[in-house]
């Protein structure tokens, strides 16, 4: 495929005429792990909803593969935050995970035998197919967001949004969703996620989003989660900033 | 009371009568199980009154008593209910509940004003209007019968054939809307069938109780399973179940209106699956806690002891 696997120039959003990104542009090279920093209210989650659709934005463009958005759907998996939705709804895991397949059956069709394979395929691959037949609501948080990140897959995506899919779980799960994420990485594909720990991002990301309302900047992880970027993006709030960007990769 | 029963159920009338309370009550339940889930158990109310008045000009337009044109003016009042929620909500502080409070009552107020205008009026009495307050089932002319179970069986196909989309759209309405499916068309046509619920629900359940026919069966049949497509299947037949009581009880006992006993029925299904459902009744639960109570009393026996003697020395 052509083009960037995204291309967002001049992304202006508002809640209620506040704004919340100032005309953000940025490309995303393909098959690498991306990594979207910034504080509370950076507008993080902001920017992965209106690149996806979800929330209008007041200007700017969004592409995908050289495409308009609303085309390229097909190839574009998602992984929401956790807590977007009620995990008492009368589902069990395997059927959340054929959820992801909805999008290629089209309207009417039932999902049959091969969207219930594919579906225990990728909930083996995120290590939950023993739970396949649990209701939702008995998982823990962990396996909660593993079953999300099997609804992506089943997507069967070029390029993932994922948003904090670190949070609230614990090292085990941690460990296998990065392990997956490099497996995806590994198959060419592109995935964007939206981070809180700055402790990891040299560990886990090829290239970071500096996000502080507007872009302060974009790269290569190396070249740009610098102490200076650090402080214009988080300002001088936390002390330890200049420490997450000198420790060198892979000691934790 | 029996030979008024087997009277009813010979007379061909009544059998019609049924069925038709029979289909209201199955399209109910299964599109109710949707409004449940989405959490808009309270827009289904607000819905039903604000329905009065637009059933009201539709008659005071018009001069006659057509189901047709009262489903269209409960169908338009809906949607200026909807639009004045969403309205209030977005150009102020105030939140969805407090909203609907307001929009509901204030068109319910209209509505009776409106009601009391047309009783007045010289063709008030024909209208029969009175009965869509509490519902009177057996009031229903033969082919309010038949639109009736008519429209409830397309409510149930269309819950049909679009089930897997209702179901992603009331379950992850993000998600769905990143897949590309159509929300926004989908959670009108959802908001839109449950005004049509209601507005057919109305002659026989009347304004005031139609919303729970909507959401009681529903919340019933949560208690029983963990399966969307059983829940919705079980919110029906209880919705069926209800109707059927309620316009049984309500016809044969000397002109109880329908609404009320259709609402008890159902609430009775309510009560009767809170408490006995397996895993999710009141009676399972207990028993479970029970159990670990007595497990845990078992092998910490001996720690509980221990703790309790420090404690004890601890306050001395």
């Amino acid at each position: 495929m052509k083009g960037y696997p995204l291309e967002v120039s001049h992304l202006t959003v508002a809640y209620q005429k506040k704004p919340v990104l100032r005309s953000v542009s940025f490309q995303i090279p393909e098959g690498k792990l991306i990594g979207v920093l910034g504080p509370n209210g950076a507008g993080k989650s902001t920017l992965l909803k209106a690149v996806l659709g979800l929330i209008p934005a007041l200007d700017g463009e969004v592409r995908i593969y050289d495409r308009p958005y609303r085309e390229q759907r097909k190839i574009i998996g998602y992984v929401p935050q956790r807590e977007s939705v009620d995990w008492d709804f009368p589902t069990n895991a395997l059927d959340v995970v054929m959820m992801g397949r909805y999008g290629h059956l089209g309207w009417f069709r039932r999902p049959g035998t091969k969207e219930r394979q594919i579906a225990m395929e990728c909930l083996a691959k995120v290590g939950m197919a023993d739970f396949a037949g649990r209701q939702i609501s008995q998982l823990s948080g962990g396996q909660q967001q593993r079953v999300f990140l099997a609804r992506a897959l089943a997507q069967n995506a070029q390029l993932y949004f994922m948003d904090e899919p670190f949070s609230g779980v614990d090292a085990t799960t941690e460990k296998a969703i990065i392990n997956l994420l490099h497996e995806l990485k590994e198959q060419g594909k592109t995935v964007l996620v939206v981070h809180h720990d700055l402790s990891t991002v040299k560990e886990y990301f090829d290239h970071v989003l500096l996000l502080n309302g507007e872009l302060v900047a974009a790269g290569p992880t190396e070249e740009t989660f610098t102490p200076a970027n650090l402080h214009s993006t988080y300002g001088g709030r936390i002390a330890m900033l200049a420490d997450f960007a000198t420790v060198p990769s892979g000691t934790v | 009371m029996l030979a008024d029963l087997i009277r009813w159920f010979t007379d061909p009338n009544m059998q019609w009568i049924l069925a038709g309370s029979l289909l209201l009550g199955l399209g109910s339940g299964v599109i109710g199980s949707f409004t449940f889930l989405r959490k808009q158990s309270l827009l289904g109310d607000a819905l039903a009154h604000a329905a009065l008045p637009g059933i009201c000009i539709a008659f005071m337009l018009s001069g006659v008593k057509s189901v047709g044109l009262f489903m269209l003016g409960a169908i338009i009042a809906g949607m200026l209910a909807t639009f004045g929620i969403s309205a209030i909500t977005r150009y102020s502080r105030i939140k969805q509940d407090a909203a609907l409070g307001i929009v509901l009552s204030v068109f319910f107020g209209i509505g009776i004003v409106l009601l009391t205008k047309i009783q007045h009026s010289g063709n008030g009495n024909q209208s029969g209007l009175d009965k869509y307050m509490f519902g009177q089932a057996a009031s229903m002319m033969l082919s309010d019968v038949y639109m009736m179970g008519a429209v409830s069986v397309l409510l149930i196909v269309v819950c049909a054939l679009l089930f897997k989309e209702f179901k992603l759209v009331s379950f992850d309405p993000g998600f769905a809307r990143g897949m590309g499916l159509k929300v926004a068309f989908l959670e009108q046509l959802l908001l839109l069938m449950t005004v049509i619920a209601v507005v057919v629900g109305i002659q026989a359940v009347g304004v005031v109780l139609v919303a729970a026919l909507l959401i009681t069966p529903a919340v019933a049949a949560r208690y029983w399973t963990d399966a969307l497509g059983l829940m919705v299947v079980l919110a029906g037949v209880f919705g069926a179940l209800s109707g059927v009581t309620g316009t049984l009880i309500s016809s044969t006992l000397s002109n109880l209106p329908t609404g009320p006993v259709t609402v008890l029925a159902a609430t009775a299904l309510f009560f009767v699956s809170a408490v006995f459902a397996p895993n999710r009744g009141l009676l399972a639960k207990w028993l479970r806690h029970l159990r670990s109570r007595s497990e845990v009393q078992k092998y910490a026996g001996r720690a509980v002891v221990h703790q309790s003697q420090t404690v004890e020395r601890g306050t001395e």
